[in-house]
Parts: C-alpha cells; structure tokens; sequence
C-alpha cells in the first residue's frame, strides 16, 4: 500500500511542476515554422522555456486554437474582425515574407525581367501565352525574350503563399478578381499544381520558359531567376529586404482593426507589391492564463531579440512602432 | 516385482473424469471459434464507422451540390459561393488507374510466366528479389524518381514522338496532343503502373507454382508448346488468382496518393489529351484538406466517398466478371 501511495505522490508532484513549467502550445502556417522554431531554441537556452509548435497549416491552426487544444494559433490569412470578436481572439502580425515571381527563360538571370501585376495577372490567366508577347515586351525593352509558351506553375496544395499571390493579382486585376478570386486554393485557369514552395522551386528550376512563384527564401536559396515588379506607385521595384521592409513599415497598421491587413499592393516608391505576413491568434480571456503569459513573454522575446534570426532565414522583422503598438493591444486585451 | 493392472496405472495419474475433459475441449473450441468471429466481424463494424463519419464529414457538401457534384467539373473552392464538382478527380483517377493497368496486367503476366515456366533456375532469385524491392518502395520515392528522372524524360524524348506520330489522326492525334509536359496524367499512369507490377508478379508467380505439374506434363507429352501450355493449362488453371491479384494492383491504383500527387500536375481540368495535367481524388484530398475548412472540407470528405463507392463498384464489377467466367468454364 505503500508503495501505491508514494508513486501517486510522485506522480502528483510531476504533474503540479510540470504545471508550473508548461510548455507553450502552438499549431498552424507551415510558412512561421523555420524562424518560430530557432525563436524557439533560443527562447529554451535562454529561458529554459519550451515551445512545442506544430506545423499543420493555417486553416487547421485556426480550428485548434479555436478548439482551445493549443494556446495559440498562427495563420497567414488574417482573421476578420468580427470572427475574431465571435471566438474571443486577439490576433497580431509576427513575421514577414516576400513573395517572388520565378521564371526559368534561357539567357535570363535574376532581376533582368521586369512585369507589372497585370501582365502577372494575365500571364496566370493564359491571356498572354508566349513570352515575346508585346505586353512583356513593352516592359522589357532590352531584353530578348523566346518566342516560346510559357509554361504556368502554381501550387497544388492549399497555402498561405498562393492566398496572399492571388490577393496581389485580384487587387491588381479586375479579370482576376471576377473570374478567379483570391483564396488559399483557387480555381486555377491554367498551368500545372506542384506541392510547396519545394516543388515550384523544382519544377520551375526544371522546366524551360515556365513561371511560377515562391517564398522569397527560396528563391534565394535555390538561387532561382526572380522577376522585378512594378508596384503601386507605379515604380519598378526588385525583392531586396529594404523593399519589403517598406511595404510593412508604410502599411496603416494603426486603422486596422485586429490587425486586418493584408501587405499585398501597399504605397510607397520603395515597397515590393507582394508581401505577407503571418498573424498569431491567442484567447483573450483563456481559460488557462498561465499558458497565454508564458507564450506572451515568448513573443516578446521574439520581438526583441529575435528580428536578427529571422533576417538570417530571409524573413522581415516586423518595423519598430508596429512592434510597440502590438504590446499595448497585449497589455489592453489579453487578460492576466 | 508385480506387473502393475491398467486399473493401478490410471489411478497413478490421478483421477480420470471423461466428462470434465471433454468439457474442457468444447470451452476450448467455443472461445476459438468466438475469437475468430468477434475478428472477422469488427472488420464490418471498422469499415461501417469509416462509412458513417464519411457520409457525416460528407453531408453539408451533399446537401449543397446534390447529383450535380458528380457532374460538374469546375473545383472553385474560393468562389463566393463556392462551386465544386467532382467530374475532374474522377476522370483522372478512372483514365489514370486504366492506362496503369493496360501497362502493367501484360508487363506482369509476362514477367510471371518467364519465372515460372521459361527463367533458367539461376535468374529466378534474382529477378524475384527485384521484384519484391519494387513492392518496398515507399511511394514517395516513386513520386520523386518520376518528378525527377521519368518526368524529364517523357516530356523531352517520349511525349514529342508519340505527339508527331499520331499528330493528325482522329482521335488518337487528340489523346496524344501537346504540349509535352513533365507532370502529366500519362506521367502518373506510368508511374502507377510500375507500382502496381509487384502486385501482379507476385500473386501470378504464387499460383502458378500451384498448377499440378502433371497436367502440365500431359500436355508437353501431347506436344503442346509451352506457349500453348501456358495459354490453355496454366492461365484457365489460376485464373480465379491472377485476377485476384489483379485486383489488388488496381486497389492500389485507384487510391495511390504522394507518388500521384508529385507527377500529375494537380489541375482541375478536363483535357482530350493524356499528356495534359490532371488530378485524382486521392490526389486532390491530399493536397487540399490541411488548410480546408467548412463546405470546402465537406466537399473533400465527399470526394473521398465518393472513392470508396468507386473501388467497391469497381471491385464488385470484377466479382461479377469472375462468377459469369467461372460458369462459362463450367465450375
């Protein structure tokens, strides 16, 4: 009897400090999951807390923090406001990343094309199907460009990437908004779906006179031809961090409610058309109030020391005075 | 020393009851023969709950599109409201799974019956251990061995050929139309049937080795050649087996997922050519279901259904053949 007694004791005492040090929860976009997890690593060596993250996807990260099976949630298409107000949610940008057009044209290197979104939106459309086309000429008159189809490449699985893509195209094209839409998975008028950023990169990087479009990360680092891009201002723009970092700092974060914003086509000379963010969901008034502070100071941790991680991965640290105004909606909303 | 009677000897062992140990042996074969029903009978209850939550997963997106969902083939998940039909994963999924087992039904037989009837003894082991390799692996290797290599290949040397071949021709020129294509339906078609030879080879190799040699030697001793042996003994002899392994390859067709996902394009479109991209339904639950949500989800769980309608009718349509055959034969 004895015996019995002291494991139930023990097993007490494990589960009450296992209580007091509870790891912090957390499932959604595939696209945070390279930076949250060195944020992570750090935040353990430093903190000795540790954060559990699963990367299930946006849609499927939504529905379990609205289950409450995790603390928070992170998604790449922000919530509305009102969907926010109808689950209890409080919901922040944490981390950039570009979006860039990739093309594979012999004789092409990276930078050297330049398109505008409504030759984008057209050429995804199979409006404009070969790349001599005067439309692509027009912006390029230096280069020489095959008299060859262009073969489109977009994403077959459903994701963030293609959400903020295809909101860049229908807010640049009528067409497009009317006939396609945007969406994490839309009706793709033409071309072929490949899987992740990983297998557009691979197909596009193997297809001669093909266009798809990927993270910037992986561009880079699979060293593949991007395009410039003309933004709203009407400026031709090519992805470099200080263009991405102007897209986020001249967004109106200020009169957005619950951060509703979407960076794609934001003003400014310099700003690249094409940037996402990703949104954090957390219960405003959780049941377990413990966890929500733990990730609170796990994110602020992020927001302070982590900005140089993420530049190293290729992400945008989100601008200094959106950083400030995240904390005040903390300490206003969230409660302790 | 006495000779010890029976009568001394049982009683050494012990009590002897007749009744109790027959008893004992009835227990035993009651607990065996329930433990053997309650088995066979929780697969019926696994699969009707697979059943039940489908048709529950399945219902908002039923109730939304009706028949229609079978008929259209637009997939617009993002159309407000959404529009989502099922012609296009069905389509790929029945042209993918046929041309996979034109390929593979010969290929496989053949190989069968060399090892079988032709392969001198020493090629055996090592031909039926490549084939047995093949059945191990994984599918994801298959996807990228044909993203990579066989993708690359069709679309510059095979698809070209075969497009200036029939280039002209009515209806065939239409199959084989251009552009040639690294992601393909033909692409995976090939990729499937490569993946279901195994199957076939295997299950075909095992009941050929069950024909009694005798007949076989009969009719060698008639003067048949071994092709005619092969034709008229072996095949009537196994049939009901090869088919059955047939089955099995094309079960495995119909519900292959990441090697189809990877090489066949992924488009909700309806093309006349094998050469354009499409997608199955496994392909298409796959790639869209983690970040689905609502009639969108539905309509995934719907197509899925929908699959399980199709293999069971597919499965149960080759019952049929079976039975019409075996009463043709006279069995």
């Amino acid at each position: 009897m004895n015996f019995i007694k002291t494991i139930v004791a023990a097993g007490l005492v494990a589960a009450s400090s296992s209580a007091y040090a509870a790891d912090i929860t957390g499932a959604g976009s595939s696209f945070i999951f390279p930076v949250l997890s060195k944020w992570a690593d750090a935040y353990k060596k430093d903190t000795g807390g540790v954060v559990n993250y699963q990367s299930i996807g946006s849609g499927a990260g939504i529905k379990q923090v609205q289950a409450k099976t995790v603390t928070f949630g992170a998604t790449d298409a922000p919530l509305k406001s009102d969907q926010l107000d109808k689950d209890g949610l409080a919901q922040w940008p944490m981390i950039m990343g570009a979006i860039v057009p990739v093309v594979n044209i012999d004789g092409v290197k990276p930078g050297d094309i330049m398109l505008d979104g409504q030759t984008l939106a057209d050429i995804f459309q199979a409006k404009i199907t070969k790349w001599d086309d005067p439309a692509i000429k027009k912006l390029n008159p230096k280069v020489t460009l095959p008299s060859a189809a262009i073969s489109i490449v977009h994403r077959s699985d459903a994701s963030g990437t293609s959400f903020n893509f295809t909101d860049y195209l229908a807010k640049v094209s009528a067409d497009w908004k009317s006939k396609v839409g945007s969406g994490t998975a839309v009706e793709w008028p033409a071309g072929v779906g490949a899987k992740g950023n990983e297998g557009v990169s691979a197909n596009v990087g193997q297809t001669k006179n093909s266009i798809g479009y990927v993270e910037y990360a992986y561009a880079k680092q699979n060293k593949l031809t991007y395009t410039g891009l003309v933004n709203k201002a009407g400026k031709a723009v090519q992805p470099t961090n200080e263009g991405f970092q102007a897209a986020a700092s001249n967004a109106d974060w200020a009169h957005a409610p619950g951060y509703y914003l979407i960076l794609t086509d934001q003003p400014g000379d310099k700003s690249w058309p094409i940037v996402a963010s990703t949104f954090i969901l957390i219960h405003k008034d959780a049941t377990d109030k413990a966890a929500v502070q733990d990730a609170l100071k796990f994110f602020k941790f992020s927001f302070d020391k982590g900005a140089k991680m993420a530049e190293d991965l290729d992400y945008i640290p989100m601008p200094e005075p959106v950083i400030k105004q995240i904390e005040k909606t903390w300490s206003a909303d969230i409660k302790s | 020393m006495t000779v010890q009677s029976d009568s001394q000897v049982l009683e050494a062992a012990g009590p002897y009851d007749r009744a109790k140990a027959l008893s004992a042996f009835r227990l035993g074969d009651l607990t065996f023969y329930w433990i053997t029903r309650v088995s066979a009978i929780s697969v019926l209850l696994i699969l009707g709950g697979i059943i039940i939550s489908l048709i529950i997963g399945a219902w908002p997106a039923a109730k939304a599109f009706g028949f229609s969902f079978l008929l259209t083939e637009r997939w617009a998940p993002s159309a407000d409201p959404p529009v989502l039909g099922a012609l296009t994963p069905m389509y790929g999924t029945l042209v993918t799974s046929l041309i996979a087992m034109l390929i593979a039904i010969p290929v496989g037989l053949g190989i069968a019956i060399f090892l079988t009837e032709l392969c001198p003894q020493w090629l055996r082991r090592p031909i039926g251990i490549a084939i047995e390799l093949l059945a191990g692996i994984p599918s994801i290797i298959y996807g990228m061995w044909g993203f990579f290599v066989l993708g690359p290949f069709l679309a510059n040397t095979f698809q070209p050929f075969m497009i200036k071949i029939f280039d002209g021709i009515p209806v065939l020129g239409a199959i084989f139309a251009g552009p040639p294509s690294y992601l393909s339906l033909f692409n995976a078609a090939l990729i499937l049937a490569i993946m279901v030879l195994p199957f076939i080879t295997a299950i075909s190799v095992d009941v050929f080795k069950t024909v009694p040699p005798v007949l076989k030697e009969a009719a060698y001793g008639v003067g048949c050649t071994t092709w005619e042996v092969v034709r008229s003994v072996v095949i009537p002899y196994t049939r009901v087996g090869v088919i059955g392994g047939v089955m099995l390859a094309l079960g495995r067709a119909l519900g292959e997922t990441m090697a189809v996902t990877f090489i066949i394009g992924n488009s909700f479109r309806i093309s006349s050519s094998i050469f354009a991209p499409g997608t199955t339904i496994s392909a298409a639950i796959a790639s869209e279901f983690a970040e689905s949500d609502g009639l969108h989800q539905s309509g995934l769980i719907l197509l899925g259904l929908l699959l399980f309608v199709l293999t069971f009718f597919v499965l149960a349509a080759a019952r049929l053949m079976l039975l019409r055959l075996e009463k043709k034969a006279g069995k």
